[in-house]
């Protein structure tokens, strides 16, 4: 499939809600279909974050690796999630490793290509990193409820 | 969908005094997980009363060691056997625990106000369950599959703190194929575990349902829940929809001991299951 | 006999007064009325008229309660004491069942009660009388009844008290409790001391209170009588010690949960649940499991509690209401609004027990008068002008 192609569907994913056509038009020049088989790695730590990811169809497992336990998975994302936000910040390197849980298809959108979108036009700058925003508010939200142990029983018991 | 017609534990008037339990046989009691045990219960004397509505409690009581409100986890439609699933997490749930096959504990109710599945028909059903939330969802889910036409879309959405203490994993399976999702998370995995990691409120990015039409039954500990219900009121579901359900102490269950309070309302009669507008102002405040 | 009308009025002299606790005492009641204790009021079982607080009256204000000896030698000068009829009608202990272990069947239950008591209270007020028809409509008014509280209350005659005089801390008349005894006794007395009579006029309630009073030396009522016992009424109501405005008093609790003010009540409570034990409505039990040494026997309690115990709202790994603050504000909240919620009229009857029997001296009514006036405000300040 082309970019031109691709429209219809990004302007379909969740992520991508109520983003109007000019930036869509915009994107649509970075994005790339992609597909991972099962148990395969997306990215790992320490590589260049060239990429972030939209997942279609799929489930993919944040994980990272401890020297007693291996790897361990700390979040799994499914269909409609955003995969990655270091491509926004320097050093542009991925903090994690990433892995397909079963065969998955994303969106893939060009680290590089869209920062420089974002340079030569702040608006559509400010839209994404606003969407990006939430996602990461909605990701910390549900860290912290992680890290609560909600089910646990309180110590002192 | 007024809260008073979810009330169904005895409205008329009892004779008989409330606070003396009946005897019920353990006819099976195993463990589910490391904490957590489930026993089936046939009454001692005179006929099975085991009837009940889902989201209901009984107060069960272990000979010398005191009572402790369990939530029914049975199926509503089978009146011979009751069922409940206990989480160890004191004196009585211990004890209860270390009761066997054969062994004789008391029981009283049912009591409180009921998921409110057969008001229902026509609807979307999301049943969101945190840790042992499951047990009391169980029966609410039971009756939706006995009459699986009537409803819309359901799903159900549960969190587990580690695959270890996932409850009815088998049962769970089987929803599998007659429930629209079946969504099973953990806050922590371990290296077998292939499933969802994260909570439960990320699993709502999984579904979809009709937010004009739909109810939603969330149980789980308050604190999950109001996250929960912070993601549905995100995704248009207004606060008459939603139900959760309360959890406080609890002596008599009969509304005479005033423990249960939550505000105006006593856990025992007026819940555990509350339709959330009816309890908003309540359920945001803190110590109450 | 001849027949009474309900709410006729009969004059009985100060010297026949022991015919009717005698006639109660007859019609196998136990008589319980008020009576000194360790200086205070305090209702006990008597047979004799002497028993009580004869000629005395009471101080009360904020922390403080004085018995004192009074000007006259008046029946029922004084006004409520430490205790309530609740300590009756709704024990500090109750048996509830006790339990033997079975072999076959677990275990065996057995009656908790062999006999149910059946009292006369003597000389029970306005705001009490409102108290006892409150816990009637917490133990008898719900899906449920408590069949303990049924057996005792069905039993009970009652003798009322039109109040001759409030102290500091009454307050009846703002919860529309009195001071005149309201319907649901067998007969109320008023005492009239003057020119040198000293009698009770006395109202009949129903027929049981007729019964009895047939049974004692009284004549007929003439209306300068009861002008007179009505005038005391009134009087006593231009006297209460105390006010509590409660227009709108459900809303601005449930509207100022945070208020500073519980903050501030809060640094002066002690948690010593006094107020919660001599208050005549706070219902609040816990249910304890006894074994003997061997196990194989158990009793199963019904004891008082208090919500201003760090126990009471206990759930697993915790209580809900930790802090001082909310216990207080449980107390209040619930006295004064979720009451009415629950119960349809206020939890609290204006008899000030709480206001004296306080050890660091909080009064409720100034509490509420607080919040009503204070306007709630943000914990955050304005730091306008700080530079560093």
């Amino acid at each position: 499939m082309n970019a031109q192609t691709l429209e219809p569907y990004l302007k379909k994913h969740p992520f991508f809600k109520g983003l109007s056509s000019d930036y869509l038009a915009i994107l649509v020049g970075c994005v790339k279909n992609v597909s991972v088989e099962a148990l395969q790695p997306i990215f790992q730590t320490g590589e260049p974050a060239d990429h972030f990811f939209l997942i279609r169809q799929g489930a993919v497992a944040i994980e990272t690796s401890s020297l007693e336990a291996g790897a361990v998975t700390i979040q799994t994302l499914g269909n409609g999630d955003v995969l990655g936000w270091s491509w926004l910040f320097e050093p542009y390197r991925w903090n994690f490793d990433a892995r397909a849980l079963m065969q998955t298809r994303l969106f893939s959108l060009d680290a590089k290509c869209l920062r420089d979108k974002c340079d030569r036009d702040p608006a559509f700058g400010y839209d994404l990193v606003k969407r990006f925003s939430r996602v990461m508010v909605d990701r910390l939200q549900a860290t912290r409820l992680q890290l609560l142990d909600i089910y646990a029983l309180p110590t002192g018991e | 969908m007024e809260a008073e017609t979810l009330s169904t534990s005895q409205v008329t008037r009892e004779n008989g005094d409330s606070m003396r339990p009946r005897r019920y046989r353990i006819v099976r009691s195993h463990k589910e997980t490391h904490d957590t045990f489930t026993m089936e219960l046939e009454a001692v004397d005179g006929p099975a009363n085991g009837t009940f509505n889902p989201g209901q409690f009984n107060m069960l009581y272990a000979f010398g060691a005191g009572e402790s409100a369990i939530s029914i986890s049975g199926d509503p439609a089978q009146e011979e056997r009751l069922m409940h699933t206990t989480r160890v997490v004191g004196t009585v749930t211990r004890a209860l625990g270390t009761l066997a096959q054969g062994d004789v504990l008391g029981v009283r109710g049912p009591f409180g106000s009921a998921w409110p599945v057969s008001e229902n028909a026509g609807k979307d059903i999301v049943f969101v369950a945190g840790g042992i939330g499951m047990a009391p969802l169980r029966p609410a889910v039971l009756q939706v599959l006995a009459n699986r036409t009537k409803f819309g879309g359901v799903t159900l959405l549960y969190g587990s703190r580690t695959p270890g203490d996932i409850l009815y994993r088998r049962e769970l399976k089987r929803w599998r194929g007659r429930l629209n999702d079946v969504h099973v998370t953990v806050d922590r995995a371990d290296e077998k575990w292939s499933g969802d990691v994260g909570v439960v409120t990320t699993l709502f990015n999984r579904i979809i349902f009709d937010p004009e039409n739909v109810v939603a039954c969330v149980c789980g500990p308050e604190i999950m829940m109001r996250f929960v219900v912070m993601e549905l009121q995100r995704r248009g579901v207004s606060d008459s929809s939603i139900y959760i359900s309360m959890e406080r102490n609890m002596k008599c269950a009969i509304g005479f001991c005033g423990h249960c309070q939550f505000g105006p309302t006593f856990i025992c009669k007026d819940g555990p299951v509350f339709r959330l507008d009816k309890i908003r102002a309540w359920f945001n405040q803190k110590e109450i | 006999m001849r027949e009474y009308v309900m709410g006729e009025c009969v004059i009985v002299e100060r010297r026949h007064l022991q015919a009717l606790v005698d006639a109660l005492g007859r019609h196998e009641f136990t008589v319980i009325a008020p009576t000194v204790r360790s200086k205070a009021v305090t209702y006990q079982e008597i047979t004799s008229i002497d028993e009580l607080p004869v000629g005395m009256i009471d101080e009360q204000d904020a922390g403080v309660y004085r018995l004192k000896q009074g000007k006259r030698e008046a029946v029922f000068d004084y006004t409520v004491g430490a205790d309530s009829w609740k300590s009756y009608l709704h024990p500090p202990a109750l048996k509830l069942f006790s339990a033997t272990r079975d072999q076959e069947d677990g275990f065996t239950l057995h009656e908790g009660e062999e006999e149910t008591p059946r009292y006369a209270f003597f000389g029970v007020r306005a705001c009490e009388l409102n108290a006892i028809a409150i816990q009637d409509k917490v133990f008898l008014g719900g899906p449920h009844i408590d069949v303990h509280y049924k057996r005792r209350r069905e039993e009970t005659f009652i003798v009322g008290v039109n109040c001759g005089r409030a102290t500091g801390t009454c307050f009846c008349v703002s919860m529309n409790t009195g001071p005149r005894v309201g319907p649901g006794y067998d007969l109320t007395l008023t005492e009239v001391i003057e020119n040198g009579s000293h009698v009770f006029v006395t109202e009949i309630g129903s027929e049981r209170g007729a019964a009895i009073l047939a049974e004692i030396p009284h004549t007929p009522a003439d209306e300068n009588r009861t002008e007179q016992a009505a005038a005391i009424v009134h009087q006593t109501a231009k006297n209460m010690g105390r006010r509590m405005e409660t227009e709108g008093i459900k809303e601005l609790l449930y509207e100022n949960l945070e208020h500073p003010r519980w903050d501030d009540v809060a640094s002066r409570c002690l948690a010593c649940a006094n107020c919660t034990m001599v208050c005549p409505t706070c219902f609040c039990t816990t249910v304890e499991d006894v074994t003997d040494l061997t196990g194989e026997h158990v009793d199963r309690w019904q004891k008082w509690d208090s919500c201003f115990t760090m126990d009471f709202s206990y759930i697993h790994g915790g209580s809900v209401r930790k802090s001082n603050k909310a216990r207080y504000r449980q107390w209040m909240t619930h006295k004064l609004a979720t009451w009415i919620d629950q119960f349809d009229s206020s939890g609290c009857v204006g008899c000030g027990r709480c206001i004296s029997w306080c050890p660091v001296g909080i009064d409720i009514t100034i509490e509420v008068d607080a919040i009503r006036k204070t306007p709630k405000r943000s914990h955050v300040d304005d730091a306008e002008g700080e530079t560093s």
